[in-house]
């Protein structure tokens, strides 16, 4: 039997560059976010936050808070003691209280919270309360962190909610989160048959997502029940985190979310969510949370990594042994840092095909901010070290750059570090295709030779290619019903912070029925009603949602096959699908639901040696080109040119995708140029876009190119993968490497600054500036 | 302590008369959320990022900056007002068009300044539009795709002149 829509003729649904389903509300200012959500009786919880990096709380002195006219209640560590016992939340460790308990770990700790109707009666009285505390010793840096006498956490529970991280061990006395370690072949011995070994240490700093949408929670308790309303990316976790500590089932917790204005990792897991469940319960009344754009600052950041890597080379270029040292600084709680850890530590070789390699990487405890998943998950910060180190290899042995790429590329069918074998990975493919957009093999006009001796640019070009393995393994469900008109709904539980997963879901829905994808209605998540899904996050959504998605299309319209059917209509029916309804209940009635549930295959690395033969179900690529020009006068870089060039498999939506790439590339070109969280004492001093620079319309690049190769996934919905987070990968070490071939001077730390290139530059000439 | 001191003011809203018991430390967006229009948003909360733009009296203000009690008198326009007809305004169908935003948060502002641009240079080049919205941030980052977004509104809102070439290409 064949089921189509008699209304339209066939349409290739996937591929299409369809605009946005929810486009009209984004531009009429009429989408839902979190945001604007209001309730009767709402009150509002406004933070009071540590001064301390790192303290016993001797006492809160909330007397004069809760004095001031129209407070309801000065809420503190303790008084959640009454509704949660259990108070200490997190994917990886239950590490964090809801409020400081005992302890406060970071400047900017929630300590206590003023509840009033009235926003500004709650902003003004929480100026009132007086903390004191015994500040104790802190720490800081990742280094510092692995031998120090300061210990951040007395002990360490782990979460074991997560399969892959079910190996963490509680431990005592250590800033030691998680040591993850990769061994292959015999590192030492290839160093000692090199004929060059060459060591380089790079670093990068502390960077906050800050989303538009600013961090914002809103929870209605009830006795045996509660909706949380949440500008969050993982509905599911939150209700089963939530479930957790009040100790109820998953149906008594229900977590809305509508759109996100913006999201990149910020609003991952479980952040204001138990907060506002705590004040609610103690306050019998709905409670709203949102976070100014300071305060972001100091609830989830990106993590400050060093990164010591160490290459031994043939005299023509073949790695033969690598060694990565990786210290991640997670800040004063885990948050997911435990997993950028292992899972971007077991890609920290590169994309080359290396004998001998020698991995090991330290998620680490310290007083700063607690670390947690941004755009790359990590991924960001292994590149900047490993193609800024190939870079300098190069030079070294005068190979080409490029050259040297391909000599030591990872090619498909060959073991990755891990011993995985390389499937549907384009990593070839990429490198070639941005030789070829940048014109490699052509000479270069570096502007030393215009007639204009007296001119102060200089000018370079880099390149850089990244990789990164999906996080695994995770599970993806969805709904398709169809009702009794014939019309779709789908129901899932990713949520659309900007990637247009939205779209691109209901594309996979509409090609696989035969219908218009605008006639597919998406449903935003609602854990009463949209399933199971482990959360929007690290490119995984397209990959494992798509499959989802699809086979609950699927099992939609096998269902609607056997209605028909049981209707009694003939096998060759090809009417509207509401004739099949009518027919088979005499009126408009009924309802189809077809299901999908997706988990792909995986296997833990091993313990000891990081060694798996399936550690991934998918690879994303992501190469970036860039064309600079530096003034020598001011430091000051000027990105001529950005290419892109990812493999994300064969994308559902041209358009959307392409967005993607130059939103993530721009977003990294900050990471890489201007942002830093400046801290003093553990205090954030530039918690605001007056001192924290995020890229505007003057700072994107004066031309930017963004390619897909040509690229097919298996396994996946219609050949595509994951595309969110592969145009970060490679931006700041090729920028880091056009700034040395312009002006001969190499950046070991981000960002990199006018300030940061000038003073490299002037030292390299013995004329160094003064501090 | 908080003064409790309400004023009362009348005003015009996206055309219509309109009148507001206000606290006179309140600001525009919170007016603007009284009358449940959510489209101008704080974000940054100090006048930087642009997501909270509004029209007032035919100038761009950023709605978290300005008290209330200043648009007494005054025309306020919104991005709600765009499509009262029911018919997107030519800048809205050019967002759209391009695909000139990832998560909308900003893009009622956005919008509202590409108008403001439109008003003042009807064919803008891309300097002018870069420094024209230089005070409008995105954090998704979908520049490039505004900066196409002005052009084709330019072109939309007066089809028979070319547009200025542009000097970039993406």
């Amino acid at each position: 039997m064949k089921i189509k829509d008699a209304n339209i003729s066939h349409i290739d649904e996937v591929g299409r560059s369809l605009p946005r389903l929810e486009a009209r509300a984004k531009v009429t200012g009429r989408a839902e976010y979190t945001h604007h959500v209001k309730l009767p009786g709402m009150l509002y919880g406004k933070i009071f936050r540590s001064t301390v990096a790192h303290g016993r709380i001797l006492s809160i002195d909330t007397g004069a808070a809760s004095a001031y006219p129209g407070v309801h209640a000065v809420i503190t560590g303790q008084d959640v003691l009454k509704v949660i016992p259990e108070p200490y939340f997190g994917p990886a460790f239950h590490d964090q209280p809801i409020l400081a308990l005992d302890k406060v770990r970071y400047v900017g700790e929630a300590v206590a919270v003023v509840l009033a109707e009235d926003p500004h009666v709650a902003e003004m009285a929480a100026q009132l309360i007086e903390a004191d505390y015994e500040e104790l010793p802190a720490v800081y840096d990742e280094i510092e962190a692995m031998t120090s006498n300061v210990v951040v956490h007395d002990m360490l529970k782990p979460a074991g909610t997560f399969p892959d991280l079910k190996h963490l061990a509680g431990k005592r006395d250590t800033n030691i989160a998680l040591d993850f370690h990769l061994k292959r072949g015999d590192a030492e011995a290839g160093f000692a048959k090199a004929d060059h070994v060459l060591e380089h240490t790079f670093r990068t700093q502390q960077v906050m997502h800050t989303p538009l949408e600013p961090m914002v929670s809103l929870a209605d308790a009830r006795h045996d029940r509660i909706t949380i309303y949440t500008a969050s990316q993982s509905p599911s976790f939150v209700r089963l985190e939530i479930a957790r500590l009040l100790g109820w089932s998953e149906n008594q917790v229900r977590v809305k979310v509508p759109y996100l204005g913006g999201g990149f990792g910020a609003k991952l897991y479980i952040k204001l969510e138990a907060l506002v469940t705590a004040l609610s319960m103690l306050a019998k009344r709905p409670v709203k949370v949102s976070l100014t754009m300071e305060e972001q600052f100091y609830t989830i950041s990106k993590h400050p990594t060093t990164f010591k890597i160490k290459s031994g080379v043939t005299k023509d270029g073949k790695i033969i042994a690598r060694r990565c040292d990786v210290w991640w600084n997670g800040g004063a709680y885990a948050d997911i840092g435990p997993r950028v850890t292992q899972k971007s530590g077991y890609t920290a070789a590169g994309p080359y095909d290396i004998e001998n390699v020698d991995i090991e990487s330290f998620a680490l405890y310290t007083n700063r901010p607690p670390s947690g998943a941004l755009r790359g998950f990590g991924i960001p910060q292994l590149v900047w070290a490993y193609e800024s180190h190939i870079d300098l290899i190069a030079r070294e042995l005068k190979i080409d750059p490029l050259e040297i790429r391909r000599r030591n590329i990872l090619r498909e069918g060959r073991p990755h570090a891990t011993g995985t074998i390389m499937r549907g990975a384009e990593i070839e493919a990429v490198l070639e295709r941005l030789a070829q957009r940048m014109d490699w093999e052509k000479p270069f006009d570096q502007g030393s030779s215009t007639s204009d001796t007296s001119s102060t640019i200089r000018r370079g070009r880099g390149i850089a290619i990244g990789f990164k393995a999906v996080v695994a393994p995770t599970t993806s469900t969805a709904l398709v019903t169809i009702a009794a008109d014939g019309s779709v709904i789908l129901s899932m539980s990713t949520v659309d912070m900007g990637q247009g997963s939205d779209t691109a879901m209901a594309q996979c829905v509409a090609q696989v029925l035969g219908i218009e994808t605008e006639k597919v209605r998406v449903m935003n998540p609602d854990t009463d009603v949209t399933p199971y899904d482990m959360a929007t996050l690290g490119s995984r959504s397209t990959f494992h949602m798509g499959n989802a998605v699809s086979m609950a299309a699927r099992d939609a319209k096998n269902k609607l096959m056997a209605l028909a059917r049981e209707a009694g209509l003939p096998e060759d029916y090809d009417g509207p699908w509401r004739g099949i309804f009518e027919k088979r209940y005499g009126m408009q009635a009924g309802t189809i639901v077809g299901f999908g549930s997706y988990i792909p295959a995986y296997i833990p690395p091993d313990k000891s040696t990081g060694q798996s033969e399936n550690v991934t179900a998918f690879w994303m690529i992501g190469a970036t080109g860039v064309e600079l020009a530096v003034d020598t006068e001011t430091g000051h870089v000027s990105i001529e040119r950005m290419i892109s060039v990812v493999d994300c498999g064969t994308p559902l939506n041209p358009k959307i995708v392409e967005t993607q790439l130059s939103g993530a590339a721009i977003m990294q070109l900050g990471f890489t140029l201007t942002e830093k969280m400046e801290l003093d004492a553990g205090q954030v001093t530039n918690a605001s876009f007056s001192d924290y620079k995020i890229p505007g319309f003057h700072d994107i690049p004066i031309v930017m190119e963004n390619h897909m190769v040509d690229s097919v996934q298996p396994g996946a919905p219609f050949g595509a993968k994951g595309v969110g987070e592969s145009s970060t990968f490679g931006v700041s070490p090729a920028i880091a490497n056009a700034i040395h071939d312009a002006i001969g001077v190499r950046l070991t730390e981000l960002p990199m600054r006018p300030e940061t290139v000038l003073r490299a530059l002037r030292a390299q000439q013995n004329n160094p500036l003064e501090d | 302590m908080i003064t409790e001191n309400k004023r009362r003011i009348h005003f015009t809203l996206n055309g219509e008369p309109a009148s507001a018991l206000i606290g006179t430390h309140q600001n525009v967006v919170e007016l603007l959320n009284i009358f449940d229009l959510c489209g101008a948003r704080e974000s940054c909360g100090q006048g930087l990022c642009g997501c909270c733009t509004v029209m007032v009296d035919g100038q761009a203000v950023s709605g978290c900056l300005k008290l209330a009690a200043m648009v007494d008198g005054k025309d306020v326009r919104t991005i709600e007002g765009l499509d009262q007809d029911g018919q997107l305004d030519p800048v809205q169908e050019a967002f759209i068009e391009t695909g000139a935003f990832q998560c909308g948060f900003c893009t009622p502002g956005m919008i509202l300044m590409v108008g403001h641009l439109l008003d003042r240079h009807p064919q803008p080049d891309d300097n002018q539009i870069r420094g024209f919205l230089s005070g409008n941030l995105c954090r998704c980052a979908t520049y490039p795709e505004i900066i196409q977004a002005v052009h084709l509104a330019a072109e939309k809102r007066n089809p028979r002149k070319s547009t200025t070439k542009t000097t970039t290409s993406f």
